[in-house]
């Protein structure tokens, strides 16, 4: 049996000395905007991609200029709670150094982009200064942990908030290469064995993504996750966490060995045991999962290969002993509240509606403007969802009447009357600067809202959540797979649609027309929800429904989302 | 062979045409090499010509661009012909003390931007200035150069001039200001001058034609076209240098010398002879109540003044001169009040920002006369860019890199004349009037060895481009440093890819950028220097040449003053020695600049 290929990845991992690589030399060199093809890959794992204006690429070098090459930053927020002083830098960061914009990301981080090679060191010193990191928020790691930012109960906040941080404070790569290349740390000489007892010097197969949850909000999307923890709360305090393992969006076009795959719940541990619980499953992930090909390496496919009950099996190994049976929960949904809401010690939180996670300024809307000054006096915290929306939480009831005002003269007081179907959407980046995209997203997603927004109206579906979401490519960064409703981009102006995903994230959709073109998807989409109108029953939500009208069949698990397609789905659309 | 007008007798031409004939094209490349750039003292003098035996007389000159230069070499032919015994003189290598020593002098300085002397006069004229010395033996004329649309125009010309008479010297004849078209005042002032210091010795031999056989125009090194006579140059190529996304608009242009017989060096400026826009000659003429079809007269043709708007005059550079000519034919008050003594603050400050169509519009409500017009407008003045291209590397073409100048002011909008005549009315395939403009104070070092640093932000790129490639394509080795500055990285990285390739190839050793409009705060290429001291000075003490070319206003005079801070920091030394340590570099030619 000959031996397959390691991943190229693998060598630049070995090569880099715990991710140092060239990075230093090539940051220096400022005859080229971009790293060396190396460093671009290392650089993931210090939270950083290299992109570039991709509507600049064709005439670029007609000017005799390289591409217009910039980086995105990514900022780990476990849990996705800041400061209002954090929330400040990273506004001053965003227009002094990138594009004059915030992403929310679907994964409860900010996302700058635009930035230069020559102010990617004073952007990463900057967010290190308001005591925020970068580490680990891409690469073949640990990323950032998610956590439902429950506003209701804030005790049970705190402690999910806490075993989030812990979780990601101990999967944080240890190596000393990011404090030397970004905040001038002197370099530390030491045994390798020290420099990353939980990772060593080839860190993970691929990324590896951990979420916890509090029902019967499933806000966070803990199904798409590699490793979930179910918060198990009984009498306002959590008892426990249920496990989940195996979960991830990622898969490419035209290739059915990748698919998307929702996690399967396993097992519960204790709060005390939750850390070195999820310490031990990135060590079974680390160990057995595929180094070759970077298209088969996550978690899920560790999972799928070799089977559920192995990797309990496993699991229970490395623990020492095994995990207890997982406890009953609901999820009910995937969304957001808007709105205020009262906790029960008497602070308040409202949840605000950022179309597409885009924190910016337009002539009619200053948004931007409106949160850097309500940052300016606000005594509470900011919290980013998993849907790319904003809590200004914890808001003191004598603070509430001053917030409400900043939040009436930037008109974000009404930001979230809108259709139910706009509150529930979600958009990756896309173009220009995602250097995966096949198709526009964030800046069409919008377009396709508004067509959309006629018609529901006039259907009487206006105030129905129904989760839609639109991605640039199949990695799946917007989770398109486990929505209602997901256009996931094949091609300029070209999506496939797919059908049929649980309400609360919990079922995967199928595809039900390949290469919709982008003009034609209002029309594909607007008998189905006059049907749905017409004809669903009493709570009955749209995902189920497709399936019982037999739009769709049902996706059953991992390989199961390429099956039972429907014939006609691979036709051209006919309108 | 030898044309029958060539200064040699009949018998030397004879013999020269059978030498030549026996030469390899190699050869006689050599030879005219070894001939233009030898001195010929020693060798016999022409037959015929005058020994030098007449009066001395020191031509002294100060030249930023090179035209001072070149007005003294000519000078100092044509006083020979009148049998001066004749001497050209750089001010970067005189003294005021020096003058004490001589009699006659003639004295040719430009006066740059805001009323400064040339880089390489500033120490002879700051001391000159505050030094005293008993010049009461001396004699002298002073032929300053300047341009009429700078407020203080010829002003290091009027200093000298006012200071050697402060300093007991004898003005022979009258100071002569010349404007951009200086060619015709400047000859007329140097007859009056030479009649002046004769008498003379000997008068200079005449052929059947009454002309002297000694005729500038004749000798072999006068280029065929010249700012008189350019060379249509066809527009080969033009990019825009810089992204979608930025501020500016620096365009490169690819012009064609194909059978023009010009040939340049690096470092050598091209002249463009431009026309002006439609719209700014129409707006003129209804400014003016003209239907533009009128005959006017210019430089003795008859044409319709919308034409002679066009294509010979300058029609936008408001200055004293052109507002005092206004004043005869519109006699307004307003206008009075202005050029009144005591009001230069209110005449700057309307003259700032404002084209002649405003002082019609303003001053002469009811139009002018179509010869009136013209009468008050000067020769449209060729622009001089420094070539951004190496001969070797580009056989037969000149390119050049220039921003497009376009603003709003006092309610109109405003443009460079030359550089948008450039950026909108040549297309690519129609020809342009060029001429090359020598700068030999602009030059590679004679050794290929000899490492260069290279500072030039914005289009203060061009001569680096053209430095770069020469060095490359004659294989010369020095290590060369470039600092570059702009707005932004993304959009304005002039040549970008054209100094990744050069940095690969070994052609550019090094590259430091600084942009200004990347951060909150400003960085400029004075900053990279300074960044870099250590490996700068290193540099200098090695023997490397330093170069600076572009703005003249700010940069060239930071990066001037953060090379001296250089050497006070690396070098250990005080001010004073560091600043004579600059000097130096500037006086043996290894601190060159070409600024404007």
């Amino acid at each position: 049996m000959s031996e397959k290929k390691l991943s190229a990845n693998e060598g630049i991992k070995t090569r880099s000395i715990y991710l140092r690589g060239t990075i230093a030399e090539g940051l220096a060199d400022l005859s080229t905007g971009s790293l060396s093809e190396d460093d671009q890959q290392l650089i993931k794992f210090h939270g950083s991609y290299q992109q570039d204006d991709r509507d600049l690429r064709a005439d670029r070098r007609k000017h005799r200029l390289e591409r217009a090459f910039s980086f995105m930053v990514r900022i780990r927020i476990p849990g996705g709670v800041v400061t209002p002083e954090q929330w400040i830098a990273c506004d001053q960061i965003a227009g002094h150094y990138a594009n004059g914009t915030i992403k929310l990301t679907t994964r409860q981080a900010f996302q700058l982009h635009g930035i230069i090679k020559s102010n990617l060191k004073r952007s990463l010193a900057g967010i290190n200064k308001a005591a925020l990191t970068t580490i680990a928020a891409c690469g073949d790691v640990n990323r950032n942990v998610m956590c439902n930012p429950n506003p209701f109960l804030s005790s049970v906040h705190a402690e999910v908030l806490a075993t989030s941080q812990a979780i990601s404070d101990h999967l944080n790569p240890k190596t000393g290469a990011y404090h030397e290349i970004w905040l001038d740390g002197e370099k530390v000489e030491s045994s390798e064995e020290v420099v990353e007892p939980i990772y060593g010097k080839t860190y993970l197969p691929r990324k590896f993504k951990i979420a916890v949850a509090v029902p019967p909000s499933n806000d966070i999307d803990l199904y798409a996750n590699d490793l979930g923890f179910i918060a198990i709360v009984e009498e306002g305090k959590v008892i426990g966490y249920n496990v989940a393992v195996g979960g991830g969006m990622g898969m490419t076009h035209g290739n059915e060995a990748t698919f998307p795959r929702i996690a399967d719940v396993i097992g519960f541990c204790t709060p005390e045991e939750v850390v070195n619980v999820a310490e031990k499953i990135v060590l079974v992930q680390r160990d057995f999962g595929d180094r070759c090909d970077r298209k088969h390496s996550r978690f899920k496919h560790t999972i799928e290969d070799r089977g559920v009950d192995w990797v309990i099996q496993t699991i229970n190994e490395y623990l020492g002993y095994p995990l207890q049976p997982a406890r009953p929960f609901v999820f009910e949904d995937n969304g957001d509240r808007f709105g205020w809401v009262e906790d029960e010690r008497g602070h308040f939180h409202y949840t605000l509606f950022v179309e597409g996670g885009r924190v910016l300024d337009t002539r009619d809307y200053p948004l931007r403007t409106g949160l850097r000054e309500i940052a300016k006096i606000h005594d509470g915290d900011f919290r980013l969802t998993g849907n790319q929306n904003l809590i200004i939480a914890n808001v003191s009831p004598e603070k509430r009447p001053e917030v409400e005002a900043l939040m009436k003269q930037y008109g974000i007081a009404g930001c979230h009357e809108q259709s139910g179907l706009r509150l529930s959407s979600i958009a990756c980046v896309a173009l220009p600067t995602c250097g995966l995209a096949l198709a526009e997203s964030e800046r069409f997603l919008p377009e396709v809202l508004n067509a959309l927004e006629e018609r529901i109206e006039r259907i009487g579906l206006r105030h129905d959540a129904i989760t839609i979401r639109m991605t640039g490519c199949p990695n799946g960064c917007g989770r398109p797979f486990i929505s209602e409703i997901g256009l996931v981009g094949r091609g300029p102006e070209r999506y496939n649609l797919y059908l049929g995903g649980g309400h609360a994230g919990d079922r995967m959709n199928k595809l039900f027309r390949q290469d919709v073109g982008a003009q034609e998807i209002p029309d594909v989409l607007t008998p189905i929800l006059e049907h749905y109108a017409r004809e669903r029953q009493e709570g009955e939500h749209f995902g189920d429904f497709v399936i019982r009208a037999g739009y769709v069949a049902a996706s059953t698990n991992g390989p199961g989302f390429h099956r039972d397609i429907k014939a006609e789905a691979l036709q051209p659309v006919a309108v | 062979m030898l044309p029958e007008h060539s200064p040699f007798a009949p018998a030397q031409r004879r013999s020269l045409e059978e030498l030549l004939a026996g030469f390899s094209p190699a050869q006689r490349f050599w030879l005219a090499g070894y001939l233009s750039a030898a001195p010929l003292t020693g060798g016999a003098e022409p037959a015929g010509a005058p020994a030098a035996a007449g009066p001395k007389l020191t031509i002294l000159y100060g030249s930023e661009s090179g035209n001072s230069e070149k007005l003294a070499d000519l000078s100092a032919k044509e006083a020979k012909k009148l049998g001066f015994k004749a001497t050209t003189r750089n001010m970067s290598d005189a003294t005021p003390a020096d003058l004490a020593k001589i009699e006659n002098l003639l004295v040719i300085i430009s006066t740059w931007g805001e009323g400064d002397p040339p880089e390489a006069a500033t120490t002879f004229h700051k001391a000159l200035l505050s030094e005293e010395h008993d010049l009461s033996k001396l004699r002298y004329s002073v032929c300053a150069l300047g341009d009429t649309s700078y407020t203080r125009f010829c002003q290091t010309g009027k200093e000298v001039d006012a200071r050697l008479e402060t300093l007991k010297a004898t003005r022979l004849t009258p100071r002569q200001d010349c404007d951009v078209d200086y060619e015709d005042a400047h000859r007329a002032w140097l007859d009056e001058a030479l009649k002046a210091f004769g008498p003379v010795a000997t008068a200079a031999p005449v052929n059947g034609n009454g002309n002297s056989v000694f005729s500038f125009a004749a000798a072999p090194t006068q280029p065929v076209w010249d700012k008189k006579n350019p060379f249509a140059s066809e527009m080969l190529e033009r990019v825009l240098l810089n992204g979608r996304g930025t501020a500016k608009e620096t365009w490169h242009y690819e012009l064609s010398l194909e059978n023009a017989g010009l040939t340049y060096e690096p470092g050598d400026a091209l002249g463009v002879i431009p026309a002006n826009p439609s719209d700014v000659v129409e707006s003129l003429l209804k400014a003016a109540k003209l239907s533009g079809s009128e005959s006017v007269e210019v430089s003795g043709t008859s044409k319709p003044v919308a034409e002679a708007l066009r294509e010979d005059l300058d029609i936008t550079a408001l200055s004293r001169p052109v507002l005092t000519k206004l004043f005869a034919f519109s006699g307004s008050a307003q206008l009075s009040d202005l050029l009144k003594e005591g009001n230069e603050k209110q005449l700057n400050d309307y003259l700032w920002g404002r084209w002649i169509v405003d002082a019609l519009e303003d001053f002469a409500p009811k139009g002018i006369a179509a010869a009136d017009l013209v009468s008050i407008l000067r020769k449209i003045p060729p622009r001089l860019y420094s070539i951004a291209s190496s001969p070797l590397a580009h056989p037969d073409e000149v390119h050049l890199t220039i921003a497009a100048v376009r603003y709003h002011a006092n309610g109109r909008d405003r443009k460079g004349i030359a550089s948008t005549y450039l950026a909108d009315h040549v297309p690519q395939g129609e020809p342009v009037s060029v001429y090359i403009h020598e700068n030999k104070n602009f030059r590679l070092p004679a050794s290929g060895d000899t490492p260069i640093i290279m500072v030039g932000p914005g289009t203060g790129i061009a001569p680096f481009r053209s430095f770069v490639e020469h060095r490359s394509a004659l294989g010369h080795e020095g290590k060369s440093w470039l600092f570059f500055g702009d707005q932004r990285y993304t959009y304005d990285f002039l040549y970008q890819l054209e100094w990744q390739e050069h940095l690969a190839s070994g052609a550019l050793s090094r590259l430091d950028v600084a942009f200004s409009r990347d951060q909150p705060e400003k960085i400029y290429v004075q900053d990279k220097m300074r960044e870099r001291s250590r490996d700068l000075y290193t540099w200098l003490e090695e023997g490397a040449h330093l170069y600076v070319c572009g703005d003249a206003s700010r940069m060239a005079h930071d990066v001037h003053q953060t090379l001296i801070d250089i050497v006070v920091k690396e070098g250990g030394k005080s001010k004073e020695a560091a600043e004579l340590y600059v000097e130096d570099l500037r006086k043996t030619k290894r601190y060159q600049r070409d600024v404007y």
